[in-house]
Parts: structure tokens; sequence; C-alpha cells
């Protein structure tokens, strides 16, 4: 075991935290310390744009692909830098952290060759399209469905149905999508993981206005849609296990980056306790202190997993690391309330604009929903890292 | 920045894991709790001739010359199965201790006989009132006669203290407070005026003792280091030692862990394993988080120990806090999971229950170390700071 870096990484974290500092007290101060999903969107499409031209926008992938080819170590270093310069909450990071790592690790030469640059240079977004009405713990019930037809170009996939909760997906060029495309099937058989371009015809997004006022995700409509017969990640019918790996890369280096930004939140309510004096509260105090130590628990058990490289089988803190981490972030929000006390019930004005840690305890909700329920993340680790018995199916 | 075990630490640990499963079976166990001493006396004895009491002594005073990491690693496999033995008190109290106070010539003249186990050790570093940290030290240590001291009050607590040759015991200077003042002297357990009384403890697996000192007088050389001086260096000490216990409620958690997800396996009502219920296996999903968590807190801070001792006061709070929470949850659900049989003497489950309750008081409870969390923090004054 060793915490440390080597004196090549602290160079290289000198290099990062002055580039952003340039860029933050520069041409991109108007983005220091911005969160939430969507706000100051155009300026932040171009930040995206300007980590890329540096290379900084996805250090792990291959050079060839926009990235650096960075170690486990030079990851670390660059998320707690991002954090420490106040770097804007990232946009991309459906493409950054979704779509680009299954491609790496389940896309063609071709496809890897086609779609990772673009991600990487902030000139391509994209959305998750799994949930759906009727699918979402469940996801293996998806209806929305696709079929090869031919085209004067080609035969191409046309895909039709609904997707919901799709996050992102007004400013998205691509989304990734588990629809059926061998009819009769059931479960998890015959599922394809398609890559659907969204600015078509055939697709429709409409807004969905969330609890806490705004509308980050949106409904999906397919009707005839079309994408490229090559744009299928995995074999026809496969794409159960390719939208499984999707799953396992939101437990990748990105969360380093997700913990600095909930310190930045923990540091804004300890700075309001002391002001208002609740940091004097001992109940209230200890919260905090637990806030604290369930923050640096989350570092060190991203870096426990991270340092496992093995790449088999998933480890005991990698398996309970999403309920951890959305647990945590629900009993903060829980926590904002508590000490910001009568002043916290008051909004900052029209329409319904909150402040950023009103945010948090609105967010914190879903937390515990998007990316398996606490419930799915319990049977997740019951069965499957502790060997107990299979929940009885429909 | 590797967070992973190397191989020669898994190695440790897995013959460590070995060694227990094979000797510190339940039967053995329960009867050296039975036994005087409250450990069986060949059982330590081989954990001494592999070597586990020097684990992090330098191999100059005989010991492994191992860090902090490997030490933890024995006393979590320890804490899987509850081995009684002075392993805590001796490696991990006692020769930071000497390691950390004493002087070149004191450490070369005690560690080797520590190490052997030709001399035992058990540390006085908690007041008669039980409080955590230097403010409850109470016994006082003032010069007396040409070049001596007089050693007077009483330490609580004191794991292992019936059976100790030696009491190294924390003392200050009369009117001194906090970290001021204070002295660490080695008394000889049959030097006059001392008297221990075994406390009955209701965690069996670790022994603990009351001890007095009517005005024992102690020549110049047993005060380890310099007089008045220990204080910085006894809180690093038990700093490392809270780092150990968390260590040692990770192995607890996990092996009850293990123990009731077997049994949810096998029990069957309504037809079915009483493990396919939702209600039962989200209990133990949330254990195993829980496990987790702690099992990151206190490798983290094992490493921090050995690698940057900056962090230690904010480690060792975080990880002896989450890890006896852990641990206490874990061995709660135990005995709720096993119904009836987890409240009966006879089976295992209150025996570690109890032990996380043990562990969550000892050297500080989990608000306790919270609270010095939130000082370091920056919260500033609490209205109300927790005693113990
Ligand atoms: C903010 C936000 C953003 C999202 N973004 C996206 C996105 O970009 N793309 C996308 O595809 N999806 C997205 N989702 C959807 C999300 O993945 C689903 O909401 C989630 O999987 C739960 O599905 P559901 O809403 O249908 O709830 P249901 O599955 O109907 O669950 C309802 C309740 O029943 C419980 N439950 C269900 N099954 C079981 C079981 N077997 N055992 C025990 N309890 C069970 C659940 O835990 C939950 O409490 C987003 C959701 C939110 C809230």
């Amino acid at each position: 075991m060793k915490l440390g870096f080597t004196p090549t990484q602290e160079a290289f974290r000198r290099d990062a935290a002055a580039w952003l500092e340039a860029q933050l007290s520069g041409a991109f101060s108007d983005l220091r310390g911005v969160t939430g999903q969507m706000a100051l969107l155009e300026r932040r499409i171009e930040w995206e744009q300007a980590l890329g031209r540096e290379r900084f926008s996805a250090i792990g992938w291959p050079e060839q692909f926009g990235g650096r080819d960075a170690t486990l170590g030079e990851q670390v270093i660059f998320a707690e830098e991002y954090a420490r310069a106040g770097a804007p909450g990232r946009v991309g990071h459906m493409g950054i952290e979704l779509a680009g790592p299954t491609l790496l690790a389940f896309g063609t030469d071709a496809q890897k060759q086609r779609f990772l640059l673009p991600i990487a240079r902030g000139e391509e977004f994209w959305c998750q399209g799994y949930s759906e009405p009727n699918a979402g713990s469940d996801l293996a019930n998806v209806r929305t469905h696709a079929a090869l037809v031919d085209t004067p170009t080609g035969p191409r996939w046309q895909v039709n149905g609904q997707k919901i909760w799709t996050s992102l997906a007004t400013f998205a060029h691509w989304a990734f999508v588990v629809c059926r495309t061998e009819p009769g099937t059931q479960g998890h058989k015959g599922l394809s993981y398609l890559l659907v371009p969204t600015q078509q015809p055939g697709v429709t997004i409409r807004p969905i206005r969330q609890m806490n006022g705004e509308a980050e995700f949106n409904e999906t409509f397919f009707a005839d849609a079309l994408t490229d017969a090559d744009n299928i990640v995995g074999a026809p019918g496969g794409g159960w296990a390719v939208a499984m790996g999707t799953l396992a890369f939101e437990r990748g280096v990105s969360t380093l980056a997700q913990q600095m930004s909930f310190r930045n939140e923990l540091d804004r309510l300890v700075a309001a306790a002391k002001a208002n004096g609740a940091a004097r509260d001992p109940g209230l105090r200890l919260r905090l202190a637990d806030a604290y130590s369930g923050l640096r628990i989350m570092r060190y058990s991203a870096l426990r997993m991270l340092s496992q490289t093995d790449g088999g089988e998933l480890s005991g803190a990698a398996f309970t690391y999403k309920i951890y981490w959305a647990t945590w972030r629900k009993k903060l929000g829980e926590l904002i309330m508590d000490v910001l006390g009568p002043e916290g019930e008051i909004a900052r004005g029209l329409p319904y604009e909150w402040a950023e840690l009103q945010g948090v305890f609105f967010s914190s909700r879903s937390d515990t929903i998007y990316g398996g329920t606490n419930q799915i993340q319990r049977n997740l680790i019951a069965e499957r890292a502790l060997g107990l018995p299979r929940e009885p199916r429909g | 920045m590797q967070f992973v075990f190397t191989e020669e630490q898994i190695l440790i640990r897995d013959t460590a894991r070995e060694f227990c499963n094979e000797h510190a079976t339940s039967a053995r166990v329960r009867a050296a709790l039975a036994a005087p001493g409250g450990y069986e006396p060949a059982l330590w004895s081989e954990l001494l001739t592999m070597g586990w009491a020097g684990i992090a002594v330098p191999e100059a005073y005989g010991g492994s010359g191992l860090g902090w990491v490997e030490l933890c690693l024995l006393q979590a496999e320890q804490g899987r199965r509850l081995v009684p033995s002075p392993f805590f008190a001796t490696a991990a109290l006692a020769a930071p201790l000497w390691l950390q106070v004493a002087t070149a010539a004191q450490q070369a003249e005690w560690l080797p006989a520590l190490v052997s186990g030709a001399h035992q050790f058990a540390c006085a570093v908690t007041g008669a009132g039980g409080q955590p940290g230097a403010t409850g030290l109470t016994a006082t240590l003032t010069p007396h006669r040409a070049g001596g001291y007089r050693l007077t009050g009483a330490a609580n607590y004191v794991i292992h203290g019936q059976t100790a040759d030696s009491l190294l015991v924390a003392a200050r200077a009369p009117g001194s407070t906090g970290d001021a003042g204070l002295s660490l002297v080695r008394v000889p357990a049959d030097a006059r005026g001392v008297t221990r009384t075994a406390q009955v403890m209701l965690d069996l697996t670790r022994p603990m003792s009351r001890v007095e000192f009517h005005a024992v007088d102690l020549p110049a050389e047993q005060v380890l280091g310099t007089a008045e001086a220990a204080g910085p260096a006894l809180a690093t000490v038990l700093q490392l030692a809270r780092i150990a216990l968390a260590a040692e409620c990770v192995g607890g958690a996990e092996y009850v862990l293990e123990m009731t997800t077997d049994y949810a396996r096998q029990r069957v009502q309504f037809g079915r394993p009483i493990g396919s219920f939702q209600a039962v296996k989200h209990r133990l999903a949330d254990m195993m988080v829980a496990v987790e968590a702690a099992k990151s807190a206190a490798w983290y801070a094992a490493c921090v120990a050995a690698e940057s001792p900056a962090e230690l006061p904010e480690a060792a709070a975080i990880a002896k806090s989450n890890c006896s929470d852990a641990f206490f949850n874990c061995a709660a659900n135990g005995i709720q999971l096993h119904g009836g049989i987890g409240y009966t003497w006879d089976h295992d489950a209150h025996l570690y229950f109890k032990r996380a309750r043990a562990a969550a008081t000892l050297l500080g409870s989990p608000a306790w170390q919270r609270e010095q969390l939130a000082t370091l923090m920056g919260l500033g004054a609490s209205a109300a700071p927790p005693v113990y």
C-alpha cells in the first residue's frame, strides 16, 4: 500500500493546476464555481472544448482518441486539481464517463475512430436511452424496438418506441439506446445496444419538469428514427452485457471528480454553519463531522476500487460504492436543511429560484433513484457479492 | 499511488488467517476467556514465536521491522476470531510507547524482552474516570528525594493489566493540564504501593484492570525519555492504537457478516432460505456497505500511520468512529438475523456484540472521535462537547 505520488506526478499536478487557474481566472472566469447540470450551457460547452484542446477532457483515454494515457495517479491528481480550482461540473459527462468508456471496452475500431475524438473534444454530446415508462429498475422489460430496413444508402436500423428520464437530451447529438431487435424475445435476450443520432426528424424530445423546478431530463420518442447498420455495440441481440458494462463505468475515475464537487457542497455547508452558529450545536456538529468522515471514506474507497486493476471480478468496494455515496448525499441534503433552519425554507425568488445548498436538498433525492435505486443496489450486493438467493421474477 | 495490499502483505494476512482459523477455534477461545488472565498462554507463546509482538519493532530490537499496515493486518485477523491475547496491549500500545517516548538506551534495554514476551507490559493510559485523551489523566508524578519520583493516583481500563510484569503509566505534573506536563513511567507490577484489581468486563474478550498507585517511589531511570515531555508522543501512540483497534473492528465486522450470510443461506423458514427474503437480504447488504466503508477507513489510516503523520489525527478519528460503528451495526444485526439462537450464551454472536460495544468505548467513543474531527474541520468550540 502506498498513498504518495511520484515527483513526475507532482510535476503534472503543478502543470494541471496552473492551466486550470489561468483559464478560470481568465477566459472562463464566469464559470468558476458553477454547478447544476445545465446552467450557462453555451459557455460550458465552450469549456468542454477548451478542455478537449488541452487533452484534459478524458486524460485516461489513449492519446489517439484525445486523451493522455494518464495513469491512475495522474487521474486522481487531475480530479483533485479540477475541483480545487472550482472548475464547473462537466456537461459532457454522459459521453466522457458512459459512452466513451463503453466504446473503449466493447466498440469496434471503426466506432472508436468515429466517436471518441468528438467526445473528448466536446464536439458531440451524448445521452442515455435506457429507461422507459415500463422499464425502470426492470430494465430488461424495454419495449423500444429496432429492425434493419433497406434504405437508398444501404441497410439501417429503424427505431421505434419511447424512452423517459433521458437526462441532458436537449443538447445531445447521440443517444445510446437499449432496445429489442429480436421480435418475440423477452428479458435480457434479444436486446441490442444502438447508437442513435438524436437530431433527426424521427426523434422528439420533450422536457419534463423536476421537483427542483428545472427540466434536465426528458421524454424521448423514436418514430422510425434511423441509424447506420454499423452503429451497434456488441452483437445484435447481445446488448444486455454492454448495457451492464456501461453501468459499471459509473464507478470509474469520474467518481473522484464527483466527490470533489461533494466536497465543495460540504465546505459551503460548513461555512453556513459557522456563520449562523449551528456549528456550536453539539448534535449538528457531530453530523457535520460524520458527513466529513463519509466524504473522506468515499475517497479512500474510490482509491481502493481504482487501484484494483486486475479488471476481473468487481471488488467489494465497487459493489457498495453507489449506495454509499448516494445515501451520503441524501443525508447531506437533510443536514443542510437542519443547519439552515427557518432561513432554509425561503427560496431566493421567482419563479422558483433556490440557493445552491437548497438545490442539494432537492437533487440528492434523485441520487438514490437513478443509476439503480438503493433497493436495486441492495439486491445486487446481496445476490452478486454475498451469494444470497435471487429475487423471484414474475 | 497504489491503495492495495502488496503481495507480502497478502501473505502475512493469509498466514495469520490460516493460523487463527486452525488455532483460535470457538471452543479454545471460550476456554481461554474462562482461564485466569483471560487468554491462553500456549497460544500467546505461539504468536510470540511467529514474531507477532515485534511486527512493527525495528530489527535491531529483535522485531520484524515492518510497519503499521502489517500490524493492523494481524490485528484484523485476530479480530475475526476474537483471539484473546495480549497482542493489542503489547504490540499496538506498549511497543509504540517505547519507540516514541523512550531513549535509545531504554529501547535497547526493554524492547527485546517485549518482542520475545520475556517481559509483558500493560499500559495505564486512561484515567480513573475513563475519559479519553490527556484530559482524563489524573495520576500525578512528583519529584521525590534525590532525582527520584513519586507516583500517586489511579488509572483504569488497563488492558491485560493483571498479567503484566510492568505497567507503562501516564502521569502528570501536579497542576498541569492537557498534553503539558505528562510523563511516562515504567512501574514494576509488584512495586510497593501498586494495587491491581481485575474488573469484570461486559466484553469477555479483553480483560482490564483498575490500578492504584499509593505513593509509589520510582528511580529517575524509570521515566521513559524526558519527564513531563511525553504528551505529544503519547497522543501519537494513542492515535496509532485507535487505528489498530479500528482494524480489529473491521475483522470482527467482516467475520460477523460472513457468519450471518452463511446462516441466512442455510436457515429455512416458510419453505425458503431466510436469505431469500428482501428484509433479510437488504440488511445483509447494508452490513456489507458498512464493512467496505470501514475497510477503506481502517486501511487508509494504517497507510497514513506509515506514510504521512500530519494526517494521523484525522485519519484515526475517522477510522475509529466508523469501524466501531460498523462492527456494532453488524454484530447487532448478527444477533437479530440469527433469531433465538443468536440470543444464547453458547452462540458466539454475543461475544462479537459485546466486543463491538467495548471497542466503541475504548480510547474514545464515536461521538468523541467526531468531536475531535469537528475541531479539526475548523468548526470552533462546541456548546457541549461529549464527555467520553
Ligand atoms: C434525475 C434522474 C435522472 C435520470 N436520468 C436518466 C437517464 O439519463 N437515462 C435513463 O435511461 N434513465 C434515467 N433515469 C431513470 C432511472 O434510471 C430510473 O428512474 C430508475 O432506474 C428507477 O426506475 P423507475 O423510475 O421506473 O422506478 P421503479 O423501477 O418503478 O421503482 C419504484 C420503486 O420500487 C422499487 N423497486 C423496484 N424494483 C424493486 C425490487 N426488485 N426490489 C425492491 N424494490 C424495488 C424501487 O427501488 C423504487 O423505490 C433518471 C432518473 C432520475 C431521477
